[in-house]
Formats: C-alpha cells, sequence, structure tokens
C-alpha cells in the first residue's frame, strides 16, 4: 500500500464506553477512492469503530476514544469536530431524513456551511440528486415531504444529502439492512459511481455484499480487527483461522 | 363451565360500561358547565357588553370592554416573558445533558408549578406591588408570567423528546454545531407540539384570579400604558358575582361565558391549526 494513497491512517485505536472498553488496538489503513468494508457479527465493534471515524460519539457523555488517527495527515481525534463532519459524511442504518421538504433535505448542509445560495444551491441540489440516482424519480416533486418517498429513495436521499456537501470520505452504517433486494442493488450499483470521488467505507452484515462491492475488507470479532487484506484476499486465502471461520459461516 | 364464561362476560361487560360512564361523565361535565354558562350568561352578550365600559352601580347596560382588553394585555405581557424562559429552559433540559443538574430543574419547576396562585399574587405583591407603590398591568403580568414558567418548560422539554435521536444524528453528521441542529432540525420537528403547549400555557393562566387580585387589581376604567391597575375577566366575574345586584350577576355569568369560550376557541384553534400538516415539512 503506497504511503501517499492512505486517507486514513488508524493506529493502535481503543474505545470505552465508561469504564468498558469495547475496541482494542487497532490499526489499519483506508485508501483513498477506494470502497473498504467492515465485516463481522453483531456487536464485534464495527460500528462503534465507523463512528470514531466522524467523531459522532461525542454525543455520550461517557465515551472516549484513544489512540491516533491521521486524517490526510491531521490528527483526526482533536480536530474541530464540526469541521471534521464537514469532510467525513455519514450514511446510517435506517434512513433519516429530516421531516422538511426532498429540496431542504438535500440543500440543509449546503445551508448549514453558508456556502450556497440561490441558483448556485439549486445546481448543487441536482447534481446530489443525480449522483445518487435519484434525480428522475423526484426531480418533479422536490417540495413535497421526503416522507412520501419509499424506503429506498430515502435511503438514496440521506446518501445525496451527504454527498452535497462534497466529503471526502463517506461512512456507510449499514446502508442497506432496512431495505429489499432491489433498493440494495440500486445502492451497491451507486456505491460503484461514487468510488472516483470519494473514499467510501461500509460497515456491513451482509459477507456476501462485502464480497460484491468492497477493494478492502476488514474482519472485526470482539473489538479486534483480526484481519485486513484485499477483499479477495479475505474471502478466498484467509490468514487467519477466525476469520475462515466466520466466512465459511461456522459462527455469525 | 359456562358458569365461569357467564361470569367473565359479566365482569368485562360491568367493567366496560363502567368505563364508559366515566368518560361520559367527564365530557358531560364541560358540556354542563357550557350550557349553564350560555343559558345564565347568554342573554346578557350583546355587542354593548363586548364594547363598553361598566356603568356606575345602580346603572343597568355597561359592559367589560376593559376586562377584555386588560386580559389581553395581561396575558400578551405574561406570555412575552413567561413563554422564552420557559422555552429555552425547556430546550436545556431536553438538549444538553447531566444529571444533577437537570433533575434540580425538572424538580423545581415542577414545585413551581405547585405553588398555589395565591401565594404567587403575594409574592408579586411585594416584589413588584409595594417598590412601585401602586398596581399596575405589569405587576400582574409578573405574576402570571412566573406561573406560565413551569408549564412551558416541560410542555417544551417533552415536545422535543418525542425528535428521534436520529434525526439529531443526522444533522449533526452534516457538520451542523449542536446549536443549530437544535434550532434547524430539532425545534422545527416538535413545533406542533411546542405551539400546542405554548397557548395550552397561555390558556391556563387566562382563568387565574387569585394572583391578579393584588397585583392589577382592578379599574372600572380603560388603563392606558403598562403601569395602572386594570380589570381583567376573572377578577369582574368574582366581583360582580358576588355584589348584591342582579343586573351584576347576569353580567358576571355573560363575563364567565366569554372567558370560557376565549380558553375553549384558543384550545380548539391550536390543535387543529397544526394537526394536519404533521409529517410534512
Amino acid at each position: 500500500m503506497a504511503a501517499d494513497d492512505v486517507k486514513l491512517r488508524v493506529s493502535g485505536l481503543d474505545f470505552y464506553y465508561g469504564p468498558k472498553q469495547s475496541l482494542f488496538d487497532v490499526s489499519l489503513q483506508v485508501l483513498t477512492n477506494r470502497i473498504t468494508a467492515l465485516i463481522g457479527p453483531s456487536g464485534c465493534g464495527k460500528s462503534t469503530f465507523l463512528r470514531t471515524l466522524n467523531r459522532m460519539y461525542e454525543t455520550l457523555p461517557h465515551a472516549r476514544a484513544e489512540g491516533e488517527i491521521l486524517f490526510d495527515n491531521e490528527d483526526l481525534l482533536s480536530m474541530d469536530p464540526v469541521a471534521l463532519r464537514r469532510r467525513v459524511g455519514m450514511v446510517f442504518q435506517r434512513p433519516n431524513p429530516f421531516p422538511k421538504s426532498i429540496y431542504d433535505n438535500i440543500a440543509y448542509g449546503l445551508r448549514v456551511n453558508g456556502t450556497h445560495r440561490g441558483a448556485a444551491l439549486q445546481e448543487k441540489v441536482e447534481k446530489s440528486l443525480r449522483r445518487a440516482a435519484l434525480w428522475d424519480e423526484v426531480k418533479d416533486q422536490l417540495h413535497r415531504s421526503a416522507y412520501a418517498l419509499s424506503g429506498g429513495q430515502q435511503q438514496r436521499l440521506c446518501i445525496a444529502r451527504a454527498l452535497a456537501v462534497d466529503p471526502e470520505v463517506l461512512l456507510l452504517d449499514e446502508p442497506c439492512s432496512a431495505l429489499d433486494p432491489i433498493a440494495t442493488a440500486k445502492i451497491e450499483e451507486l456505491l460503484f459511481s461514487l468510488q472516483d470521488q470519494c473514499t467510501l467505507i461500509i460497515v456491513t452484515h451482509n459477507m456476501q455484499q462485502a464480497a460484491r462491492v468492497a477493494d478492502f475488507t476488514g474482519f472485526f470479532l470482539l473489538g479486534k480487527l483480526i484481519e485486513y487484506n484485499k477483499t479477495e484476499v479475505i474471502f478466498k486465502t484467509p490468514a487467519k483461522k477466525e476469520t475462515e471461520d466466520y466466512i465459511t459461516g461456522r459462527f455469525g | 363451565m359456562r358458569w365461569h364464561t357467564a361470569w367473565r362476560k359479566l365482569v368485562n361487560y360491568t367493567m366496560f360500561s363502567l368505563t364508559g360512564v366515566c368518560a361520559l361523565v367527564t365530557v358531560g361535565v364541560l358540556f354542563f358547565i357550557l350550557g349553564y354558562l350560555v343559558w345564565h350568561g347568554g342573554s346578557s352578550l350583546s355587542w354593548s357588553f363586548l364594547t363598553h365600559l361598566p356603568t356606575p352601580v345602580g346603572e343597568s347596560g355597561g359592559g367589560m370592554a376593559n376586562a377584555i382588553v386588560g386580559s389581553a394585555k395581561l396575558l400578551f405581557l405574561a406570555s412575552a416573558f413567561g413563554i422564552p424562559i420557559g422555552f429555552l429552559g425547556g430546550v436545556y433540559l431536553a438538549e444538553f445533558g447531566g444529571r444533577t443538574f437537570p433533575f434540580v430543574v425538572r424538580y423545581t419547576a415542577d414545585l413551581l408549578n405547585g405553588v398555589p396562585s395565591i401565594v404567587m399574587g403575594i409574592f408579586a405583591y411585594t416584589v413588584v406591588v409595594l417598590p412601585m407603590k401602586h398596581f399596575s398591568t405589569f405587576a400582574g403580568s409578573m405574576a402570571l408570567g412566573v406561573m406560565m414558567i413551569p408549564i412551558a418548560v416541560r410542555s417544551t422539554e417533552e415536545a422535543l423528546r418525542t425528535v428521534p435521536l436520529m434525526l439529531r444524528e443526522g444533522a449533526l453528521a452534516l457538520g451542523a454545531s449542536k446549536w443549530k441542529t437544535i434550532a434547524t432540525v430539532v425545534v422545527p420537528a416538535a413545533r406542533k407540539a411546542i405551539i400546542t403547549g405554548i397557548v395550552l400555557d397561555v390558556a391556563r393562566v387566562a382563568g387565574e384570579t387569585a394572583p391578579l387580585l393584588f397585583t392589577a387589581f382592578s379599574n372600572r376604567f380603560w388603563s392606558p400604558g403598562w403601569n395602572q391597575p386594570t380589570a381583567s375577566l376573572p377578577v369582574m366575574v368574582y366581583t360582580y358575582a358576588i355584589s348584591p345586584y342582579d343586573d351584576w350577576h347576569r353580567q358576571a355569568w355573560a363575563a364567565g361565558l366569554v372567558l370560557l369560550t376565549l380558553v375553549l376557541v384558543a384550545n380548539v384553534v391550536a390543535r387543529l391549526s397544526v394537526s394536519g400538516r404533521s409529517a410534512h415539512l
């Protein structure tokens, strides 16, 4: 892995919820413009890890992270969290559009940053909806409530909303778990198309999804990163026994 | 076996009837009061009642225009004082964590809510009327405003707590600061419940009589500005109802009808005007 391709360099990350430690000495490197998947059984810490990357854990009073995360060689853990989250976006497990119109949902991030107004804002909204493959379906109803969309459409709306602020990294926390297979397929297609503009990290419960979509895969178990490598290697020739057991379904 | 079934059915039926009757009684009481007021006060209700000042004792006719305007002024200033404080206090309780301080705030708000309104009146008398050396609309508003605070705190807090965490997370993840998240996502998402809470708060305080007795006192004339004693509907009802004049009794009924109607209309309008657009924008 060439040094200048590394977007996020995590070294010795420990994470605590109060006295309880839930991540143990995690180290990995996420490469720019690649899709990285994090897999593992329930409760293994993959979502916790994802949330350290945009410091969403800070909303919880007793959560803390120790160790080092370098984001383009900047110390991520001591950056201004608001500035960080404008560069590292997140899409959640269940679609969470705001109770506003479709247009206002996409425009929200832009308005909060104050970077665009008027016609420039409209262009940005259209561009984001096109990137999320949602424009054709909603272009005539931009002022309808976002809640009028189907689950799959709402999730694509949330992706469009996250993309509107042009994040360098997009974190996706099991984005398809609440969706049907057709909606899931659409979103997976979408992820491929986003790759050249954005670094994607996706947590998934679905191993086949990781195999389909990701360039690199990390396997977590009980708060530790057991193995991290190119997806082909993880799935075809895993180095650790735990990885092989998980992949072959001996536990899950 | 059949006896058991019959017994169970009987118990079911009895309980259902009992609960149904109690529900009817609840509704019935309101309609009874309304009906009584309409019956006794409806005849005295007229355009002149609503627009004229009270006439000297002994003369018939006259109205309560000054009391209606006085109540409106009192409620307006009380809301301007009590609602923002209560609202922002509720925002603090709902959005910022910690265990001891929010617990203390909530507990004291509940205690404040339980303070008898006449005690509020004495408090406002000591703190506002005595230094000013006269009764005033301002003093009355302070007494009412302080009573509005705990209700606004609790109703705002409850309204904000119904907004799901994932909406807040969505906004934070886009780079909104905590305050922006609260102002642009959480409060707008809860605005229906917040507005309902505020209107109910005002309606609840609109009929308070005891605190006004020694703060706004009363007035048989217009009271321009904020520094003069002012008439108000609840105090007028009291004064007229205990008087020896039949004409005044009739006017008291009419005033009671006006007051109750305003409170009911406020309630109904508050709930209707924001219910239609619930999940929308």
